[in-house]
């Protein structure tokens, strides 16, 4: 289902949360809302789901008006920064509430728990308590009981913030190939742009309440409509006014033998290695600091050392009025 | 002085008090009771009187506890996840039981409950006698062991916090099946404890009840009433004997919620 809110505006007290939002997600994307914490991105989702009533504007769930609909008739399925378990009752108690609460079947609803439990792969773990599960597991134990009544969408807020690196990771991967399987509507919300970048189809950009650019991650990361945007996806060098990608930087190898009339002279301070990834901060011949991201090959090839005097290329700065 | 012998020193002062201000008197009121033998405890146990004190105390408690347990849960809820203008008011309210004297209670029901009180003439021309009988016993125990549930429940459902709740929302439960299935199981330790000390508080009542009651023989007297009576007119073996009664229910209740959050606990790990 196609989720839509039109000019939607949220207060706390003197604090303006979202401040005339509009944004549209197409049926069947995967959508992150990214953006630093108090942006608006969690309480844009609460309102899509039910869980907080916007002060103005509308929210659509497949062309439906649900703006004042309570949270349980919008048939959303929300995942909670900290999943919200139910304590009291098991992995498959859980998975299964809200089938029970609908009164199906009792046949039925083993079927579909034990089905969704093969789905997020905690078929073993059906009897436990959700206090005997790790921080993943509950994760997924939560995502199942979202997923477990069908729902028309699919929120998630900040769905790997609070587990470690690896788990994260993995994690990532697993709801980009779940939403491939089931092609619900999803939309999640992330402080993370890599996450964001590697999961979602396409991405909304908030800041203060506002939306400062949605659509792909490819567009937003090649043409980034304002300083924000391209600050906050991807890293970026900022010299004054204008600011330019770190792997925009070309080194051309030793001052003496490679500088033209392109190039700028450049000192290195210190070069980081990364793995892959090898980063160079350098100080320009006028004084400005900038660091550059090249390869591990490449970086071999020139035999960079600290304090060593470079010929870099600058890429043509960016400025945005 | 070793960390050993401060130790030491610590626990004879801890127990030592306990033993001064607790055990010694109530295990002296097990003695003295049972000191001339089975016969006196059994006619002491067996008079009219005080079989009647017995049940009118199970009736006292019988209907305020459950009063006062679903007005807790309410209370308690209302005050942590309602929004409304004079909530810090009504916290402080529902405390009021807590910090007025038990004979000022007393007395403050018969201003309105009284003859001369405010809806005493209204009640009395429907024929309800209020003061100086039943009725108005249960609203001194009402009134003395309201604050008990409110105030252990509040504190979990804070600790809880509403992100379960919305869970249960989120997945189709009305307000009430989320309240069932949800709210109260977590919660339920807390109401639990708020039952055990309404009802130790509610059995154990004199101050307000002995106010309103009229402490009338065979009619307006519960146990701890009772207890009272036959100590003022002389009767240690009727007045022990009841004591020693008040206190086994005390014993029962305390053991009985001890059995039965235990039997639960070891199902439900939380």
């Amino acid at each position: 289902m196609a989720i839509e809110a039109s000019n939607v505006t949220k207060r706390f007290g003197d604090f303006t949360a979202l401040d005339d939002v509009s944004v549209r997600v197409d049926d069947g994307a995967l959508t992150a809302l990214l953006g630093p914490s108090g942006s608006g991105k969690s309480t844009l989702l609460r309102i899509i789901a039910g869980l907080e009533t916007p002060d103005a504007g509308e929210v659509e769930i497949g062309e439906e008006i649900v703006t004042n609909a309570p949270a349980r008739t919008r048939d959303v399925g929300f995942v909670f920064q900290h999943y919200a378990p139910f304590k009291h009752m098991t992995v498959q108690g859980n998975v299964a509430f809200g089938l029970t609460v609908r009164k199906r079947p009792k046949a039925e609803i083993r079927a579909r728990v034990h089905e969704l439990l093969g789905l997020v792969r905690l078929e073993g773990l059906a009897e436990r308590y959700p206090s005997q599960l790790s921080g993943g597991q509950l994760q997924r134990m939560a995502l199942a009981r979202a997923l477990a009544v069908a729902p028309r969408v699919l929120l998630l807020d900040e769905p790997f913030g609070a587990l470690d690196a690896q788990v994260r990771g993995e994690l990532r991967e697993w709801l980009r190939r779940l939403h491939e399987e089931i092609h619900v509507t999803t939309i999640f919300v992330t402080h993370d742009q890599e996450e964001a970048m590697e999961v979602a189809e396409q991405i909304v950009v908030m800041n203060k309440g506002k939306i400062e650019q949605a659509g792909s991650p490819q567009e937003l990361y090649e043409s980034p409509r304002n300083e924000f945007v391209m600050s906050f996806i991807g890293p970026v060098n900022r010299l004054g006014d204008s600011f330019l990608r770190p792997h925009d930087i070309q080194i051309l190898g030793g001052w003496d033998f490679y500088s033209d009339d392109t190039s700028t002279e450049a000192l290195i301070e210190r070069v980081v290695h990364l793995g892959f990834e090898v980063r160079v901060e350098l100080k320009l011949h006028d004084g400005r600091e900038v660091w550059a991201q090249i390869t591990r090959e490449n970086a071999q090839q020139l035999e960079l050392e600290e304090g060593q005097i470079l010929a870099v290329r600058l890429p043509p700065p960016r400025v945005f009025a | 002085m070793s960390a050993r012998a401060w130790r030491l020193g610590l626990r004879t002062v801890a127990l030592g008090y306990l033993a001064l201000l607790l055990l010694a008197p109530v295990a002296m009121i097990f003695y003295r009771t049972f000191e001339g033998g089975l016969a006196p405890v059994w006619s002491a146990v067996s008079a009219p009187n005080a079989v009647h004190a017995f049940w009118l105390s199970i009736e006292l408690v019988a209907i305020a506890v459950p009063l006062n347990t679903l007005f807790g849960i309410g209370i308690a809820l209302l005050l942590e996840r309602g929004n409304f203008r004079g909530r810090a008011l009504l916290g402080l309210v529902i405390d009021l039981p807590f910090a007025i004297s038990p004979v000022v209670v007393g007395l403050a029901l018969i201003l309105v409950y009284g003859q001369a009180g405010w809806f005493g003439d209204w009640l009395a021309r429907g024929g309800i006698q209020v003061i100086f009988s039943v009725p108005g016993m249960v609203l001194a125990t009402a009134f003395v062991s309201l604050p008990f549930v409110a105030r252990e429940t509040i504190p979990v459902l804070r600790e809880l916090g509403t992100d379960a709740e919305q869970a249960a929302a989120t997945l189709g439960a009305s307000v009430w099946q989320t309240f069932w299935r949800v709210t109260l199981p977590a919660i339920r330790w807390g109401v639990v404890y708020g039952v055990v000390l309404t009802t130790a508080r509610a059995l154990g009542e004199f101050g307000a009840v002995s106010v309103v009651s009229g402490r009338i023989e065979g009619q307006t007297q519960q146990l701890p009433l009772y207890v009272q009576d036959r100590f003022e007119n002389f009767d240690a073996t009727g007045a022990y004997t009841a004591a020693v009664v008040l206190a086994l229910l005390a014993l029962a209740t305390l053991v009985a919620m001890n059995l039965l959050t235990r039997r639960t606990r070891s199902r439900t790990p939380v």
